[in-house]
């Protein structure tokens, strides 16, 4: 059995177009899971994924929560770093320099306590080169409104959306929180705003509780929990969102192999993003870009986009 | 050569009710440890433990890895139940070590402690001071080796259930106290549980503030909950001294433990 000039064609296409950006593959890191791309160059060569999306950023660095930050549950994790972050500015000057040699989109999560905080990190992240999309994170609270957290109050949301759109020319995607009633609508009003995507599901509140202390476990009492156990939650807000929204979906949440990975490109998702699963599994986005080809090539399929959406429901 | 490799279950042998010694084979090359190093095992093949777990490396022989573990939770009983020809994931070696030491040096094991120092003994055969202490008898696992490769040793039991009853803190402070004040310092490597270190702590800081002693070189190795311990979560920081604090209002930054650790100088940390 040779190679014939045939198997070369039956190649699916993988590549995927995201708020203007050209990805070679609809994986993604999820951003605080993959720090800012050098930790993990070691396991894998980033040249081969389709985006990298680094650590959250604000203005100022941050030092973040107590310890201990992290507890595992089953099927999964709660986390509550607190957003530890070296900052813009330190971002820019060290980090950068290192993601410039790849030939892959860099795109940079950001996030702040206030509009304007939002607003300056992006106009700085707009002007450094080297930044080819912005992914504003919203799960966080505002500290000129109650603490409220600005992904679950529509109107905060909005505002800040707004802002930020105001102040970038960059793609800008909007990472939903999961931590909300309705997801298509909140959905809704970031594309009014201006997103060119969203990106979901951010992790979703627990608790866990320390019995013979009576204490929970956590320093900060609550934290986000991701990985597998969140999985389902993630598709079907995928899903519902995918019914309301024409801008791209990038979807996380769980994925751990390419049969996930599928699952909400199918309900959906023009991408997805891999978390949680790259402290398992270093190499774990490479064998899910792989796993993607040997489906769609199994399944007769010559273009990932087919399957996007492809959702049947009776 | 790859951090991330698969590595076949030679054996997993009880110690006793606790402890297990769970000998590895790489099945591609590694890159080789140093003592006071980790590794992040995979403790099962479901989602349920979840995460992988550190443990230090404990020997390492030529395509050979072997970790010593006291089995906690969820996580280490699932570890104990791998069988002979099981493959599991791992990520490593992984952190810092303990710097080579001069000459004679003294190392203090609280328990499972002893896991991470033996390393150091064995490369360092009888140049070690060995302060070794634990709940039990049964729970002094592999003194007969520790002892073997120091060139002195004293033991305590909680219980007196082995050696002298007590803290192997005390034991250490007699030790330090029996010294001639013109002796060489000798510096010191720890590993135990913290309280255990916060003591070793507070006996380092009233030899420095005391003018006449010498200043002694102390390491410690860390322990905090892990997700990735590569340095990208950010879940297992500690609080270390710092001119450049991130909060001018304080002194201190977090540090990684498993990127910049798990051995730092004991000054270095702030005990709370
Ligand atoms: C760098 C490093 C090296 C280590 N080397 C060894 C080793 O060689 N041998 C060995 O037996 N163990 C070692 N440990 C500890 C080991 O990783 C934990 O015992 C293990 O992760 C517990 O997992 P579990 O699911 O069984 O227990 P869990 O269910 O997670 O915990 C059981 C109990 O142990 C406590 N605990 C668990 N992990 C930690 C932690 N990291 N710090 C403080 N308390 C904790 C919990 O509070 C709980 O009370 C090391 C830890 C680190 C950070
Ligand atoms: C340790 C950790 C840190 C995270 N940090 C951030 C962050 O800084 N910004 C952000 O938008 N999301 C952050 N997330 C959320 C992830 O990007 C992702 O949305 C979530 O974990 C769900 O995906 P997963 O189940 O594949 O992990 C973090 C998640 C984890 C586990
Ligand atoms: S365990 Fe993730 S940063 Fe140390």
């Amino acid at each position: 059995m040779g190679i014939t000039p045939n198997s070369e064609l039956r190649i699916p296409n993988l590549s995927v177009d995201i708020a203007g950006l050209k990805l070679k593959n609809p994986v993604m890191t999820a951003s605080g899971t993959f720090g800012y791309g050098e930790e993990y160059s070691e396991f894998l060569d980033l040249n081969r994924l389709g985006a990298i999306v680094v650590k959250g950023l604000s203005i100022t660095p941050r030092q973040g929560n107590p310890t201990p930050r992290i507890v595992e549950t089953p099927a999964g994790m709660l986390n509550a770093i607190g957003l530890q972050n070296i900052g813009v500015n330190v971002f820019i000057r060290d980090k950068l320099p290192f993601l410039r040699q790849f030939d892959i989109p860099v795109i940079v999560n950001f996030f702040g306590d206030s509009i304007d905080e939002y607003i300056h990190a992006a106009e700085m992240l707009s002007n450094a080169e080297g930044v080819h999309a912005l992914e504003m994170n919203i799960s966080c609270p505002n500290k000129q409104a109650g603490w409220i957290v600005f992904g679950t109050d529509p109107k905060t949301m909005e505002q800040v959306v707004t802002a930020v759109r105001k102040a970038t020319r960059l793609p800008l995607i909007v990472k939903l929180s999961p931590n909300v009633t309705d997801i298509g609508l909140m959905a809704k009003i970031a594309e009014n705003a201006g997103a060119d995507a969203v990106s979901l599901i951010n992790t979703i509140t627990g608790m866990v509780v320390d019995v013979k202390k009576q204490r929970p476990v956590l320093a900060n009492n609550t934290g986000g929990l991701s990985g597998p156990a969140v999985r389902p939650i993630a598709v079907r807000m995928v899903w519902e969102v995918y019914k309301v929204v024409k801008i791209p979906i990038i979807g996380m949440g769980g994925i751990i192999n390419a049969n996930d990975a599928l699952e909400f490109l199918i309900a959906g998702a023009r991408a997805v993003a891999v978390g949680t699963a790259n402290f398992i599994n270093p190499n774990v986005t490479i064998e899910i870009i792989e796993g993607l080809e040997k489906f769609l090539i199994d399944e007769g399929f010559s273009d990932i986009n087919e399957i996007i959406g492809s959702l049947k429901i009776s | 050569m790859s951090k991330y490799f698969k590595a076949k279950t030679v054996d997993n042998i009880s110690l006793n009710k606790h402890f297990r010694l769970l000998n590895l084979s790489p099945l591609s090359d590694i890159d080789i440890p140093q003592p006071g190093q980790f590794y992040m095992l995979q403790t099962g093949d479901t989602c349920d433990p979840l995460l992988k777990r550190p443990f230090s490396i404990f020997r390492h022989e030529e395509n050979s890895l072997s970790f010593l573990y006291r089995i906690r939770g969820k996580g280490t009983l699932s570890l104990s139940r791998l069988k002979s020809g099981d493959i599991i994931n791992a990520i490593g070696p992984l952190g810092n070590s303990y710097p080579v030491p001069d000459g004679d040096f003294i190392a203090l094991a609280g328990g499972i402690g002893i896991a991470s120092l033996l390393p150091l003994m064995r490369k360092f055969k009888e140049r070690a001071y060995l302060f070794y202490g634990a709940r039990s008898k049964e729970e002094l696992v592999m003194m007969d080796e520790a002892k073997a490769v120091s060139k002195e040793s004293f033991i305590t039991t909680d219980d007196g259930s082995e050696g002298k009853k007590g803290l192997i803190t005390d034991s250490l402070m007699k030790f330090f106290n029996s010294l001639p004040i013109t002796h060489h310092p000798l510096p010191l490597y720890a590993c135990g549980p913290t309280p255990m270190l916060r003591e070793l702590y507070r006996i380092i800081k009233s030899k420095i503030q005391n003018p006449k002693s010498q200043i002694i070189e102390c390491y410690v190795s860390m322990e905090e909950y892990m997700a990735c311990g590569v340095g990208v979560c950010l879940g297992c920081v500690v609080k270390v001294r710092s001119q450049e604090p991130v909060d001018s209002s304080q002194k201190w930054i977090y540090k990684r433990v498993c990127k910049e650790g798990p051995v730092f100088d004991i000054k270095d940390i702030i005990w709370e």
